[in-house]
């Protein structure tokens, strides 16, 4: 069996009539960074809350870290860390007599704390503001604090709500960073997010929400063949006979399309197939001017896929 | 699915104790308390009227009156201009009581602090319960407190030890008060978890401390009428009519603070209710022993435990089934 973290079979939930979120197949590896991506109200937030028993589902089972959130709360909540969307701290007291007090919400041993506090405090770089209140803490400040909070219990899943939501460019980039470090030490991540390019630097897997269903799950390559056709897009360009060239291309393994655009060669392939492209060049007698693969971005297949889907929804 | 699922047996078992993390909520709603700004100004306020209304009483309270009970009067004793301390207490106590509390639940919403504290391993049981006794032992220090500053200007004033009667009847009237406290303190605190904003809370809680205080004996004298005959004609109907009244105005727990006040500190009252004017010339006035005027009183001081209990159970179950978004 595999290591399964997390596990939603047929999660549902509804307000009134309206369905937040739909019939939810979801599951998580150890070790794994999950992206769940989607517009505003997409049903992210809501999936989240049913994860950790802060609101009840409608429908369907749960299954964190082998626990039922509804039944186990405890068990659940013990190796769990939440960062909410909008973090919040009692604004009187200094960082550390707010982490004190998660710390005595999580029962860890009092002479412990002290030690643990200041370590995830360090973590995040904020031991030179550890006593100063919180209330005086820029959005930043509160987020970084937030992962710290976060970090006191030693979680093995750790699930975040817009985490880099707010933050300038810079500090998302290091937020990012502790995520990654944090994955590396084995800790299971599940992030909510509408910022693609991020989600892209740093999630294993993907899950494309949209008016509460998954709607896409997979590696962002995966994702991208499915949406975009072809997982890479390679461009190239070289001189000599452009016909004979795109033959030869076209009849590599793994290329799905050859097209020309703007007098440039574009390859689409379920692999980086570059290297096989520079020498199908060579061999049909041309010369190698220039060579690039795009990344696929998340953001392509996001904007084409929420593209095809209105398309549709008007014929 | 897997074994630690199924030794939970039924679907309403859940697991552990409901009050893990209750210590923690205690220990900081009462950090917060004392030393908020809030409650400097509440102890300032309740200081200021203990102190200013014993010393009014002392002036007419001298240790050679033959009256047994001067440390109980020092609390009941009014001289103008001012009401004496149970009256100022009556009123004071409610209104500490909701400034503790109106904001425990739905704060922590607005400061978005719910769902972090929610997050870890505690059940909303211990969030409530914590900060409900977190509110009532900061009630019980303060008054504590004020008790003993009574009974030590009584003791530097009058010059004479109070009596174990004194002390074992103010500590009752203490506990009536702090329940009297507590019941105004669930009052708040289940508006704190109905409303989402606080200021609506504490405004809907003056205004149930107001109708009380100033309306509900004008509305207990309009229904009591309708649902008795519609003539009084023999001295049946009249006490009948008498105690539908009686019943009526202790549904305001300023009414069972009053009696509570009334037997506790003025030991020769034995009555409570409705009384005759015949009885009463049969009532010779001589003081109750303690446990004697504690009978009168019980039901007074369950009614207001229970009633108290009501409002936090309820608080509890409303809190209990709140989506917490952030
Ligand atoms: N208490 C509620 N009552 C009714 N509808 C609700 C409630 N909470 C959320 N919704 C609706 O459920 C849908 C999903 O909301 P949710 O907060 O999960 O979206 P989200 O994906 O997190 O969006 P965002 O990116 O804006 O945070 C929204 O359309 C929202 O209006
Ligand atoms: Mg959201």
């Amino acid at each position: 069996m595999l290591d399964l973290v997390l596990e939603t079979k047929g999660l549902t939930k509804y307000y009134g009539n309206f369905v937040a979120v739909d019939n939810l197949d979801l599951s998580i590896r150890k070790g794994e960074v999950f992206g769940l991506l989607g517009p505003n109200g997409a049903g992210k937030t809501t999936t989240i809350l049913m994860l950790l028993g802060l609101t009840e589902p409608t429908q369907g089972e749960v299954r964190v870290l082998g626990f039922d959130p509804a039944r186990q709360p405890l068990s659940v909540k013990k190796s769990v860390g939440y960062m909410p969307d909008q973090v919040g701290f009692y604004d009187d007291l200094t960082a550390r007599e707010n982490l004190i007090y998660i710390a005595k919400l999580n029962g860890i041993p009092r002479d412990e704390i002290k030690r643990r506090v200041e370590e995830a405090i360090e973590r995040v770089r904020l031991t030179n503001v550890i006593d100063q209140r919180t209330g005086t803490f820029s959005r930043g400040m509160r987020q970084r604090l937030g992962l710290a909070d976060v970090l006191i219990k030693n979680p093995q899943l750790i699930i975040m709500d817009e985490p880099t939501q707010g933050l300038d460019p810079e500090l998302a980039h290091e937020f990012l960073g502790m995520i990654h470090s944090l994955k590396e030490e084995g800790t299971t991540i599940l992030l909510s997010s509408h910022l693609l390019h991020q989600v892209q630097a740093i999630c294993d897997r993907v899950g494309l929400f949209s008016k509460g269903r998954m709607v896409l799950q997979g590696t962002v390559s995966e994702l991208a063949r499915k949406v975009l056709g072809g997982a890479y897009r390679i461009q190239l360009e070289a001189e000599g006979p452009a016909a004979k060239l795109r033959k030869a291309l076209g009849e590599l393994r793994d290329v799905n399309a050859v097209k020309m655009n703007d007098g440039r060669i574009v390859i689409e392939a379920q692999k980086d197939v570059r290297a096989d492209a520079a020498e199908a060049v060579v061999k049909a007698g041309g010369r190698l001017q220039s060579l690039n693969v795009e990344s696929q971005s998340l953001d392509d297949i996001y904007t084409r896929y929420f593209d095809e889907v209105k398309h549709e929804s008007v014929h | 699915m897997s074994q630690s699922t199924k030794r939970l047996k039924s679907r309403n078992e859940r697991e552990g104790s409901p009050w893990t993390g209750l210590s923690a909520v205690l220990t900081k709603e009462m950090a917060d308390h004392l030393t908020g700004a809030r409650m400097l100004i509440l102890e300032a306020l309740v200081l200021l009227t203990a102190v200013g209304t014993i010393y009014t009483a002392l002036k007419s309270i001298k240790p050679t009156d033959d009256n047994q009970f001067l440390y109980l009067r020092l609390f009941t004793t009014a001289q103008d201009p001012l009401p004496a301390f149970v009256f100022f207490l009556a009123i004071l106590v409610p209104l500490i009581a909701i400034a503790l509390s109106f904001d425990s639940i739905n704060g922590e919403f607005s400061r978005r602090t719910l769902s972090r504290v929610l997050a870890q391993p505690v059940y909303r049981d211990a969030l409530l319960m914590g900060k409900f006794l977190g509110g009532l032992l900061t009630l019980t220090m303060v008054f504590s407190a004020i008790w003993l500053l009574i009974f030590g200007i009584g003791i530097l004033r009058l010059g004479v030890p109070p009596t174990a009667e004194e002390t074992g009847r103010a500590l009752w009237f203490l506990l009536g008060t702090i329940f009297y406290g507590g019941i105004w303190m669930a009052l708040a605190m289940l508006f704190s978890t109905v409303f989402r904003s606080s200021a609506t809370a504490a405004l809907a809680s003056i205004a149930v401390w107001a109708f009380f205080i100033f309306f509900w004996n004008i509305v207990v004298g309009i229904i009591a009428p309708l649902l008795g005959p519609d003539q009084i004609a023999t001295l049946d109907q009249l006490v009948a009519a008498g105690q539908t009244q009686m019943i009526l105005t202790r549904i305001s727990p300023i009414t069972l603070y009053a009696d509570i006040a009334t037997i506790m500190l003025q030991p020769t009252e034995r009555f409570l209710g409705f009384v005759l004017p015949v009885q009463l010339d049969r009532a010779i006035k001589s003081p109750l022993p303690l446990g004697q005027s504690l009978l009168v009183i019980w039901p007074q001081l369950t009614g207001l435990i229970a009633a108290t209990i009501l409002l936090f159970v309820l608080s509890y179950v409303l809190f209990q089934r709140q989506e917490i978004r952030a």
